[in-house]
């Protein structure tokens, strides 16, 4: 088998003595999506912001294809190419669309300075891609609908050739329409060879985008499964009983 | 106004959408025009009179200079209430320097050429440090900026007067005093000249922003709306200059040296003061801070850390080490204005600055600087220290009593912040 994109080894982290994950390991290759489902409150979101740099492990190991990594910073992250679209998105909402997608890497001009002509081209070329609708490109984000809000944050993780992209409720906020749209451009970029880690509470939704699940239980993992290994009730049993059916057989 | 509130289908665009300045731009200078109009009338004409638009723009200098650096600190959702005190430190030490440390400790005589700058560098690095000081205990140790600065208000204020014994210290540097306002003036030549010079940089800027856009293929707005706003930008930096220059030089002021004024007898002898060396300040700071605001990405990061913290912070922002830059630089302008302050009276007092930092905000806030972070502007933050000095003084020449004044000027600081909600909410912002 060829060495995973990323590797989380026995991964613990703690809030004042609460485990929010407990030694927890999880691997994704590169061309793959894996779901991550549970409970709220199961340790899923906890776990993947150690990836993106967002929380500071206590104990365990990050490897990124094939080599250890440390990631102390959201910044750590993205340098190892992981991108990530945060529950929240993570905008600023006083400023433009093309200010969010470059925040904290702005183009410059040779003298230093902000580009924002350039950045507002790139803005457009990748929103013809992603959303042919989005149009208000000079207006605070803040001023969008949810759709458009999403596909900024979309665009952000996009735009710099992540390999590595983690996905925290992608679809939750968004219509039939754009959910669709969300689905198909995951198909996609899976086709290009990106690893995608997935959080929903959708697990219809999930067995249809997901090549592998990962239930998660109390900050622990229940189990990881193929998605053709299992049915919609083997998952949602794993949920809600914390067992994995399988692994009795 | 009717055509804006309901959204035509048909592309056409109103006068001022045409235009595409910021509705709360003229909003400002529109009160700052009706606040000058009715003391003109209130004094027969002379509120209007080029003599008191060359001493209110001097006043203005000291507390603009400090509001451009709040509009930082409001913006990332912090307060820093010590600036008035913190100016009083930098211009105790700036005094002391000049008069008594350089001379007494490095032998440098009183005039020496090298005193006024050797002090106007440490005042300036004692408000940087001072001011990191005080951002690092926001920033990295999480403390409130309020309590931060509030302790800062009693500390700094203080520490002046130690440093001073409480005395009063002066006189102070010839060289520095030029930086007051009327000790040092430009003269009417070469106020033209900067006037102009200002002028058509103004014009080939916009002009390059254009041609930007057009090169991108973005829309611009008709060239009949971009000659307008070139006009009226060209035509109000020229009449600014048109109107210090015509602020002549008392004839008596001649009559003590008119070789000063480029006389060789005072009889006959016309001079005009001019732009300022202190307003000159001002406009470099405020060009600078806008080119931060605006064109960097400290500003930029300011802005969104302002906008959202958390999302400024999964982005990479150092937001620690931004809180400590911008108390730093509130500090460095808080020396700055220092030493218009106290160039402008010949002396450093131990009440210097007294109430500064309530002035800041207020005019950082009557720009359109909103608490809640996020939204704030340098030329508003400019614009509001300018209708704060303007209400005070033309009511002071009208003949307003004290206690009167300060109503006045604490209920416009309430209707303005009030106003400005009542439109943002018209405008569908947040």
């Amino acid at each position: 088998m060829t060495t995973p994109l990323v590797e989380m080894k026995n991964v613990s982290i703690a809030f004042g003595g609460v485990r929010a994950v407990d030694n927890v390991s999880i691997e994704l290759h590169a061309g793959e999506v894996v779901g991550l489902l549970g409970h709220n409150g199961a340790g899923k979101s906890t776990l993947i912001k150690m990836l993106s740099g967002a929380y500071k492990m206590d104990s365990g190991e990050i490897w990124i294809e094939g080599k250890r990594a440390t990631i102390n910073s959201p910044r750590d992250s993205r340098d190892y190419n992981i991108e990530t679209i945060y529950q929240t998105l993570a905008l600023a909402d006083n400023l433009d669309a093309a200010s969010n997608l470059f925040l904290g890497r702005e183009l410059t001009t040779p003298m230093g300075f902000v580009d924002d002509s350039k950045m507002e081209a790139e803005t457009r070329k990748i929103m013809a891609r992603l959303n042919p609708n989005f149009k208000k490109l000079k207006e605070p984000v803040s001023a969008l609908s949810g759709g458009q809000r999403q596909s900024v944050a979309i665009a952000r993780a996009v735009y710099f050739n992540a390999k590595i992209l983690i996905m925290d409720e992608p679809t939750a906020a968004l219509g039939v329409h754009e959910t669709a749209m969300v689905a198909e451009l995951i198909g996609e970029l899976k086709k290009q060879g990106l690893g995608i880690f997935l959080i929903s509470h959708d697990t219809r939704e999930m067995m249809d985008l997901c090549d592998r699940v990962s239930v998660m239980k109390n900050g622990q993992m229940i189990g990881t499964e193929r998605v053709e290994d299992v049915t919609e009730d083997d998952i949602l049993s794993m949920i809600i009983l914390g067992k994995n059916p399988k692994s009795k057989t | 106004m009717s055509d804006q509130s309901a959204p035509s289908p048909q592309p056409k665009r109103s006068f001022l959408q045409s235009l595409e300045v910021d509705t709360r731009l003229l909003g400002m200078i529109g009160a700052f025009l009706i606040v000058c109009i009715v003391f003109n009338l209130l004094t027969d004409g002379r509120f209007l009179t080029p003599r008191n638009v060359f001493n209110l723009t001097i006043q203005t200098v000291s507390v603009a200079i400090m509001a451009t650096g709040m509009v930082f600190v409001i913006v990332t959702r912090h307060i820093d209430l010590s600036v008035g005190a913190l100016l009083a430190t930098c211009t105790a030490v700036m005094g002391m320097t000049q008069t008594a440390w350089l001379p007494q400790l490095f032998g440098l005589e009183l005039g020496h050429p090298l005193i006024p700058w050797i002090t106007i560098a440490i005042g300036l690095l004692t408000g940087a440090i001072i001011g990191a000081a005080q951002g690092w205990l926001v920033g990295y140790q999480a403390i409130p900026a309020f309590i931060v600065t509030l302790g800062g208000l009693l500390i700094w204020r203080n520490v002046g007067w130690w440093l001073t014994d409480g005395a009063t210290i002066g006189p102070l540097d010839q060289t520095f005093i030029l930086f007051g306002g009327i000790n040092g003036t430009l003269g009417a030549f070469w106020s033209w000249v900067v006037g102009i010079v200002a002028a058509v940089l103004s014009l080939v800027a916009m002009w390059s922003a254009r041609r930007t856009k057009t090169s991108h293929g973005f829309p611009v707005k008709p060239m009949w709306a971009e000659a307008l706003i070139m006009a009226v930008v060209a035509g109000a930096i020229l009449g600014f200059v048109a109107i210090l220059n015509a602020y002549t030089v008392p004839s008596r002021v001649i009559a003590r040296d008119p070789s000063l004024f480029g006389c060789d007898v005072a009889e006959g002898c016309v001079a005009a003061y001019g732009l300022p060396y202190s307003v000159l300040v001002l406009i470099a700071v405020a060009i600078v801070m806008t080119v931060i605001a605006l064109r960097t990405r400290l500003g930029r990061y300011i802005f969104a850390t302002g906008g959202n913290p958390d999302a400024a912070e999964l982005s990479g922002i150092n937001t620690r080490l931004l809180t400590v830059k911008i108390f730093s630089m509130v500090g460095v302008l808080s020396a700055l204005a220092g030493i218009v302050a106290s160039a402008r009276l010949g002396y450093h007092t131990n009440d210097i600055g007294t109430l500064d930092e309530l002035r800041v905000i207020a005019a950082a806030v009557i720009g359109g600087t909103a608490l809640s972070g996020g939204v704030g502007t340098i030329y508003g933050a400019i614009i509001g220290a300018l209708i704060m000095q303007s209400l005070q003084s033309g009511m002071a020449m009208v003949g307003v009593d004290a206690p009167y004044q300060n109503i006045v000027v604490g209920a416009v600081l309430v209707a303005a912040v009030w106003i400005d909600i009542q439109y943002r909410k018209r405008m569908g912002a947040k």
